[in-house]
């Protein structure tokens, strides 16, 4: 339940930090993905469940508000989701190497996606420039908010499995 | 998850694999039926803007208090100079003023007995704040703090200042989605002023950065349009009402059939800096 209110939370900030903060904060017009971070490592930290969970939440999200169609950010944050939970097994908070590619991996994955079926469908078939000023620039300036918002992510996660472990030890006992 | 809880056979739980069949194939209904209709979009988008945007508002609220003072504290030195002329300039308008005045009661009788009415000034229009901008970097859209409850409906114009931004693509209780025209999938029906000609003009990501959009199928054998015409919105757009400025022509080339004409126009509107915009509440077609 802590768990469930705390992603939800989390879910909520990030979504509004990304719509009205960032945006106030663009490098030459990019902003960073910061739902692709969260998604991403809840996947890898939590499992698939709780990935897949968190995706499919802020793809809908941003697609009520944001979308053409509703449904299609949230299957493919969904899917990322749920591809970071497989990582889980290799995953060691100690590590910051591993989460920092599994996030750069899923945001060029994202934007690959989208360029592929929102753009290239209507023709638009300079992926050279696309990928040049818009995927990469999101890319950098998403690992970069990465660095600051992952180990907040972390700790949070941390407290949460700590919590987690008490109660069911009481649960027991 | 502990072994001895699972046990108890208290807790169903689902494996992930049958989670992520299930979602993707609620998403695929989504978005199927999303595409054709907005049977899902209306609750969802009530819930939804119940939950974000008040928060959406607060936040808009603090970033234009801080732009705000940012601006007074960079400012004071130089307003205090221009306050010291522009009380100047104040007596002299006031006097001004005054036979202005008198003019414009001559002019509205006038206007009565020939009983024009100017079609911008007429029109009923809403202000409004931006309180969210597209998350990602592909579309250019963004919502504002008006909905439905102030009575805006789906295909309304939005204008800043003399200039189109775009319409509102979708409506929740307390906020709009605007789509704007530079973005990529956005068309508009225009017409150079100075001709009548119609053109098509449309949002393209890729000229986003030098700040223009594209114009295209500009029929003009005779030469006439130059660059620095005004584009104006056309009458025959069955979504934008007619006669409000878009932008200025900043380079013009025949294209390769000889026939149109086609280059790029650089919006009256500052895109970039975008906070507040009106909302014309009329929409071209009443009936569908």
């Amino acid at each position: 339940m802590r768990r469930f209110l705390t992603a939800g939370i989390l879910v909520l900030v990030c979504f509004l930090l990304q719509t009205c903060v960032f945006h106030a904060l663009a490098f030459n017009e990019i902003v960073p993905n910061l739902l692709i971070i969260l998604t991403s490592s809840f996947g890898f930290m939590c499992g698939r469940k709780n990935g897949l969970l968190v995706g499919f939440s802020c793809g809908l999200l941003l697609d009520v508000f944001y979308g053409s169609v509703i449904g299609f950010n949230a299957l493919v944050y969904m899917y990322i989701g749920y591809t970071n939970g497989s990582f889980r097994k290799v995953f060691f908070p100690e590590d910051v190497k591993l989460p920092l590619c599994l996030i750069a991996l899923s945001d060029v994955f994202y934007s690959i996606v989208t360029y592929a079926l929102l753009f290239l469908l209507r023709g638009r078939f300079h992926f050279g420039y696309y990928f040049s000023h818009i995927i990469i620039p999101e890319v950098i300036y998403t690992i970069t908010v990465a660095l600051v918002l992952y180990p907040i992510i972390l700790r949070l996660n941390y407290r949460l499995e700590e919590s987690e472990k008490r109660s069911a030890r009481k649960f027991v006992s | 998850m502990s072994p001895i809880v699972k046990k108890k056979g208290e807790k169903f739980t689902l494996p992930s694999k049958y989670l992520l069949l299930i979602l993707t194939i609620l998403c695929i209904i989504l978005m199927t039926v999303t595409f054709h209709t907005d049977l899902f979009g209306g609750p969802l988008q009530f819930a939804a803007g119940y939950v974000t945007v008040p928060f959406q508002n607060g936040i808009a609220a603090v970033g234009g208090w801080l732009s705000e003072k940012g601006d007074e504290l960079a400012q004071i030195r130089d307003l205090l100079a221009e306050n010291r002329s522009l009380k100047q300039q104040v007596a002299d308008l006031t006097i001004e003023n005054t036979q202005l005045q008198q003019d414009k009661y001559e002019l509205n009788d006038l206007r009565k007995l020939y009983e024009l009415d100017e079609e911008y000034a007429n029109l009923k229009k809403v202000g409004a704040r931006i309180i969210g901008w597209d998350g990602g970097n592909w579309f250019h859209s963004f919502t504002i703090n008006k909905g439905e409850a102030d009575g805006l409906t789906v295909d309304m114009n939005v204008i800043a200042g003399s200039g189109l931004v775009g319409r509102i693509v979708s409506v929740g209780e307390n906020w709009a989605k605007v789509n704007s025209i530079i973005n990529d999938n956005s068309n508009v029906s225009g017409m150079v002023l100075s001709t009548a000609d119609n053109l098509i003009v449309s949002g393209d990501l890729e000229l986003m950065a030098d700040s223009v959009i594209r114009f295209s199928q500009l029929v003009d054998n005779e030469n006439k349009v130059v660059i620095g015409d005004k584009v104006v919105t056309s009458n025959i757009s069955d979504k934008y009402l007619p006669g409000i400025l878009i932008g200025y022509i900043s380079s013009l080339e025949t294209d390769s059939n000889n026939l149109t004409k086609s280059g790029r126009l650089t919006p009256a509107v500052d895109f970039r800096h975008l906070e507040e915009v009106l909302v014309i509440k009329q929409t071209k077609q009443v009936t569908e």
